[in-house]
């Protein structure tokens, strides 16, 4: 698929530039050039598609539908499918959160959606593609549906409505099930697309300084890590490999976009691909920040539930993924 | 005279539309009052779901994204 531009990163770095091809400095440029045009025009496109998906699943659509829909447990997957296609920045969570619950929809469902929603994002899919591939990109989403779907079901069993704060009791007491109008306005694709195209942009602007300083980085480990180097501290048989990258993840959150060129790299010298793809997981979607915007609704004791969870299913995926991949 | 209140948690993206707004009601000459929102109860009792958002005399008109400076002059306006 990328032939051509690894034929059009061969031609500056040894040809234009004269740089030997057998030198670190060539192989290293070479992997810059190469992944940072690819990862660029994946983030393009996938962006853009996005925000033409979405244009069919507004939030309110989606939360007019989980909340008037009961789906004896399908509810669960249709929250989570649409998280993947409904990205939302996390600033929001909180008022997103407050009208879910408002609107009738249960806890667990809720976290469903607030689970799956970062967790397999436009960035995240463009990522992976380019790093990655179809086929592990696909795996990616798949399981982050299956992840968020299930952490819902379990979190909604710990019967949590009394572990939020009490304000928010307060108001889904006082709150009957408020109608809601479909307020969205129905603008033409057409229409719609200035928009998107703008707001691809934006996203672009926000994480491209990112990517390309991972990918930068991730050149100059390519062209000077000896293979296999990390086999010794990540690999397979290490069983607290899975875990402890979990743990490590957690903190990175805002660099996001800039850990996963770096990923490929660790993967090529030799870290298995599910602790790597946990990794990613745990780097997008638990993120400590966020944490700290929930507290206005929830105690510290829902958060850590929550998290807990999260983190113990991202966990077990991680082992999951090491041994059928 | 118009109240534009931007609500929104205090992330980037709602100090961003802030400045633009700001901005707006700066080159236009607008009679407005351009107010900052972050209590998440206020917020919340205007029904939305995605912060930033502006709000012309308790109207939403922008939800969910930074606005250009089109957008915001077109919910000033009408």
């Amino acid at each position: 698929m990328f032939e051509w531009l690894q034929n059009i990163a061969d031609l500056i770095t040894y040809n234009l530039l004269e740089i030997d091809k057998a030198s670190k400095l060539g192989e290293a440029l070479n992997f810059f050039i190469y992944d940072s045009v690819k990862i660029l025009l994946l983030l393009v496109l996938i962006i853009t598609l996005m925000g033409v998906i979405n244009t069919y699943f507004p939030v309110e659509r989606v939360q007019n539908f989980l909340s008037r829909n009961k789906l004896y447990g399908f509810e669960y997957f249709m929250a989570s499918a649409f998280g993947v296609v409904t990205p939302f920045c996390s600033c929001s969570s909180v008022p997103l959160f407050i009208g879910f619950v408002k609107g009738g929809i249960p806890l667990g469902v809720t976290f469903s959606f607030l689970i799956t929603s970062p967790l397999v994002n436009e960035v995240a899919i463009a990522l992976f593609i380019g790093i990655f591939g179809l086929k592990i990109t696909l795996i990616y989403v798949i399981s982050g549906v299956i992840l968020g779907m299930l952490s819902g079901m379990i979190l909604d069993k710990f019967n949590l409505e009394p572990y939020l704060t009490p304000w928010i009791q307060d108001l889904l007491t006082k709150a009957k099930r408020e109608e809601k109008k479909l307020a969205t306005e129905h603008l033409s694709l057409k229409d719609r697309f200035p928009e998107i195209w703008h707001e691809t942009t934006d996203i672009l602007k926000g994480v491209v300084p990112y990517v390309l300083v991972g990918i930068a980085i991730g050149g100059l480990m390519h062209g000077y890590i000896p293979q296999g180097f990390f086999e010794e501290y990540l690999s397979r048989e290490k069983w607290y490999a899975v875990p402890l990258s979990v743990l490590m993840a957690v903190p990175l959150y805002s660099n996001a976009s800039g850990i996963l060129p770096v990923m490929q790299v660790l993967v090529a010298k030799g870290i298995p691909i599910g602790t790597a793809i946990a990794f990613m997981m745990a780097v997008v979607g638990l993120s400590f920040p966020e944490a700290m915007l929930l507290k206005k609704v929830m105690t510290l004791k829902l958060i850590a539930v929550f998290f807990g969870v999260v983190t113990l299913n991202i966990i077990i995926s991680g082992y999951l993924f090491n041994m059928i991949l | 005279m118009k109240t534009i209140k931007i609500l929104g948690t205090g992330c980037p993206k709602c100090k961003k539309t802030i400045e633009i707004v700001k901005q707006v009601v700066a080159e236009n000459n607008f009679d407005a009052e351009v107010i900052k929102v972050e209590e998440i109860e206020e917020i919340i009792s205007f029904n939305i779901l995605t912060t930033p958002a502006v709000v012309v005399d308790e109207e939403v008109k922008i939800k969910g994204k930074v606005p250009s400076k089109q957008e915001i002059i077109d919910a000033i306006l009408n």
